[in-house]
């Protein structure tokens, strides 16, 4: 083994103190006990960046595996002299399974790869929920790539302008406010569309994120391109029994979520009735009986989530589909806008996809580059969005409230007699 | 067609593959850099995910009844089969190491018949289906601690909390920071660290953390994001630009037109390069993301914005942003102070005059934000009034406000 060389990190290393885990002690521990240069030398260039408040990463740098154009992102030191062995330090993104469950066989062995190919540190995981590879050289890119695909049966994520790599909830397989199999939608769609997430073609990327209800624990409606967000139909279902339990103070509100505090003895009429947005509750004090108006609900979930023994979505379930979500970068942060108020999911989904296709052919005809989906939505205006672009017909739930202007772009063929007028016969009526 | 995903869900099993030992040496046989696509395994997508169902989950799928928090990160689902499964939940600092993950397998063996999962928010989930083995685990999370005295794995994250801060990469591995991130998350959560492991706050409070505008970590939506910003326009090489930048994709990035393409002369030699418009420059750093030789980063000019109030989640008000509350804090690391007093306080504040399940943009909403910045005596200043794309949208067009002490009568 070759001469290891530490660098003192004073800086860095007050963060080792303090109850949340630390991470430069984890690191630490790891390359003392691996003897890994390049952990060293990641310290060593934080103590760096602590000191000047600058990053001491270069700008991009395109590497890749044959044949893909994302799940790689090139990184390279700007002080490789004093930090040679993370002079090329690129990260791997690497899909997970849907909803990040884990066998500790695959676990271990994944660890053991990247002791052996890499710098041992990951990303547990990434913004967009890939399991992330953090610092390997050029050289170890294939070899990663085929020990992924050939020894553990996985695959890159997306990265640049492609489809990103999808994800979702806990769905079904632990919570029951779940309105839809999430992970069997995330993971059909993420093998329907391979050729989009590992060759970029789009004007920029694409992200899908699956909630299985309202709660929206993935974010869906604030970071996808697609935010597909579970929903139902019919009548909230409810225990009537359960309700007198947690009147009666037998059952904690909220599933015991603000056990540490005293918030008085549960109120049904204040923390639920009166919060409920639509107002579409009553409680029957002499009956013990709570009246939900299903029709009048919007499914906020907030009388689900303080009772949850007593009350349950509904069983007429399905996806609501929203588009367009993004950060700031560049004309400011968008939440998703509803598109289809309610679609039924049954594999193969394609009435899903054959929206999806007619979203991505116009994009990718009309986006300029780095574009989002919300981005030209808002260009083109979502009235034509839907209806021209989607042939969806436009309803009052596209939008919050209508237009205030009057400055509607009225279609020639809507006018009676179109736009070509005889200004000679405008004339004899009106002279000049 | 919900009996057929669950049956699929049955009949799945764990991969065999990963239970044969890694071979270091494979990848090399298989890999000829002559022929690229010999042995080439591609679009493969990934593992199905049933097969990492630990056994109950795999059977109770889509038969969930109902869920209490038995104590602050420890929720007890219940099956409609009568089946009882408890996750504990523990934060961790997303970025680990190989050795961490080991320890987390070590547990997962021991009491979770090998099955984990990690959350949305970079928080671990072992699941464990008798009380005897909750306690046992709950202990033996307790006892792991770093050298420097930090928990490795504390519980918490579920209810009335902080939970965990999701983050960006920062220093640390990003090229277009303007702050560290990991340091940041690890100085303010061990500040807030009591409201993790407890249920004392109004409602959930959501902390997010991204080191520059492009917000990889999708801060936009949360109870409180703490954003890094530049302050000061790209620096241009003139020297390189042209050899490292395709100028009429550099000029087409800023959102504000404020870069224009330009020629100067270098020792006699004509170069192709831009200017930019500084006084029109909002420092949203993507002319660097499109070109190396226009680098914002700085020392005096880069620092921290606060933005409160958003949300996701449908409950009782809809999703909404988050709303820039503070411009600038300094950048201090590796404790970052000001910004830790500063979240601390608003976070004490809200849950100080907060009602129960009101979350924090709600409450702001109810008193009204001259109220807040009163309140969280936080100065206002001319940069929270916006002057982007929509901002007309935020500006006060009714005579519905309170007299605050910013109000000085005329």
């Amino acid at each position: 083994m070759a001469d290891i060389k530490k660098h003192d990190t004073p800086t860095v290393d007050e963060l080792k103190s303090g109850p949340w885990p630390s991470f430069v002690d984890d690191i630490y521990s790891y390359a003392e006990k691996h003897q890994k240069q390049s952990c060293f030398d990641l310290m060593g260039q934080l103590e760096l960046s602590y000191k000047h408040k600058e990053t001491h990463w270069k700008h991009g740098g395109i590497v890749g595996v044959f044949g893909y154009g994302g799940g790689v992102i090139g990184r390279y030191s700007d002080q490789q002299e004093k930090f040679p062995a993370i002079w090329a330090f690129h990260t791997i993104r690497v899909n997970q399974p849907a909803s990040k469950w884990y066998h500790t066989s695959l676990l271990r062995k994944l660890c053991e790869m990247w002791d052996h190919r890499g710098s041992g540190l990951f990303n547990f995981h990434g913004s967009t929920g890939d399991a992330v590879l953090l610092g390997t050289v050029t050289e170890q890119l294939e070899p990663v790539f085929f020990d992924l695909t050939h020894q553990f049966n996985m695959d890159l994520g997306g990265s640049g302008s492609n489809l990103r790599t999808p994800s979702c909830c806990v769905g079904k397989a632990r919570c029951e406010w779940s309105c839809l199999d999430t992970q069997a939608i995330c993971y059909d769609l993420t093998m329907t569309y391979q050729d989009e997430l590992h060759r970029p073609a789009f004007p920029y990327k694409f992200k899908f994120k699956i909630s299985g209800c309202p709660n929206d624990c993935v974010a869906a409606i604030a970071r996808a391109d697609c935010s597909i967000i579970g929903t139902w139909i019919d009548d909230i279902q409810i225990d009537q029994e359960a309700v007198r339990a947690y009147v009666g103070g037998e059952l904690k509100p909220n599933a015991g979520a603000h056990s540490d505090r005293d918030w008085g003895p549960f109120d049904i009429q204040k923390e639920v009735i009166d919060l409920c947005p639509t107002q579409c509750m009553y409680w029957d004090e002499k009956e013990k009986k709570l009246y939900i108006n299903n029709k009048e609900c919007n499914r906020c979930m907030h009388c689900i989530n303080v009772m949850p023994e007593a009350l349950r979505p509904g069983k007429e379930t399905g996806a609501t589909i929203l588009m367009g979500a993004k950060a700031p970068i560049l004309e400011g942060a968008q939440l998703s806008t509803v598109i289809v108020p309610f679609m039924r999911m049954e594999p193969p989904y394609d009435t899903l996809k054959e929206l999806i296709d007619k979203v991505w052919d116009f994009w990718m005809e009309n986006g300029k580059n780095r574009e989002r989906v919300g981005e030209i939505m808002q260009r083109v205006g979502l009235n034509r969005f839907i209806t021209d672009i989607l042939g969806l017909k436009p309803i009052p739930q596209h939008v919050r409230e209508p237009r205030s202007n009057p400055y509607v772009f009225w279609k020639e063929e809507e006018v009676p007699g179109g736009w070509e007028r005889d200004l000679a016969e405008f004339r004899k009526r009106h002279p000049a | 067609m919900a009996d057929k995903i669950y049956e699929e869900i049955q009949n799945t099993q764990l991969d065999e593959i990963y239970s044969k030992p890694y071979d270091p040496e494979l990848a090399e046989k298989l890999f000829n850099p002559q022929k690229p696509m010999e042995n080439r395994i591609t679009d493969i997508g990934p593992p199905h995910y049933a097969q990492f169902f630990p056994p109950e989950i795999k059977k109770n799928y889509g038969k969930w009844k109902s869920h209490e928090i038995v104590q602050p990160g420890v929720i007890k689902y219940t099956s409609e089969t009568g089946d009882v499964v408890y996750a504990v939940r523990v934060g961790t600092p997303r970025l680990i190491t190989s050795d961490y993950i080991r320890e987390v397998c070590d547990i997962a063996d021991k009491y979770c018949g090998g099955y984990v999962r990690w959350t949305t928010r970079n928080n671990i989930e072992f699941h464990v289906t008798d009380e005897e083995k909750l306690r046992a685990l709950l202990d033996d999370l307790k006892s792991r601690k770093h050298p420097g005295g930090s928990y490795k794995f504390p519980v918490g994250g579920t209810g009335a909390s902080v939970t965990n801060i999701v983050h960006t990469q920062g220093w640390i591995h990003c090229h277009t920071p303007a702050i560290d991130a990991s340091g940041v998350v690890k100085s303010v959560m061990d500040e807030l660290f009591e409201y993790f492991g407890s249920h004392k706050l109004p409602a959930q409070v959501r902390v997010a953390l991204a080191c520059c505008l492009n917000m990889c970590g999708a801060v936009h939506c949360s109870d409180i994001a703490i954003l890094g910003i530049h302050r000061k326009p790209p620096l241009i090489e003139d020297d390189r630009l042209q050899y490292v930048c395709e100028i009429p994709l550099v000029v087409a990035a800023c959102p504000l037109g404020a870069i224009k393409p330009a020629t100067v002369e270098i020792n006699g030699e004509k170069k192709k390069t831009v200017r930019v418009n500084k006084e029109r420059c909002m420092f949203c750093g993507n002319c660097y993301t499109m070109c190396p030789a226009m680098p914002l980063a700085d020392h005096e000019g880069d620092g921290i914005a606060i933005l409160v109030g958003g949300k996701i989640s449908n409950r009782i008000s809809p999703p909404k942003f988050s709303k820039l509350v503070i411009p600038y804090l300094p950048n201090e690391p590796p404790r970052w102070p000001t910004v830790v007093k500063t979240v601390k306080k608003i976070l004490e504040t809200y849950a100080q005059h907060a009602r129960k399940y009101e979350r924090l943009g709600e409450w702001a909403e109810r008193i009204g934000w001259e109220k807040f910045f009163e309140l969280c005596e936080i100065p206002f200043t001319d940069k929270s009034i916006d002057d982007y794309r929509l901002a007309y949208d935020t500006y006060r067009t009714s005579l519905h406000f309170k007299f605050t002490s910013h109000v000085e009568p005329m």
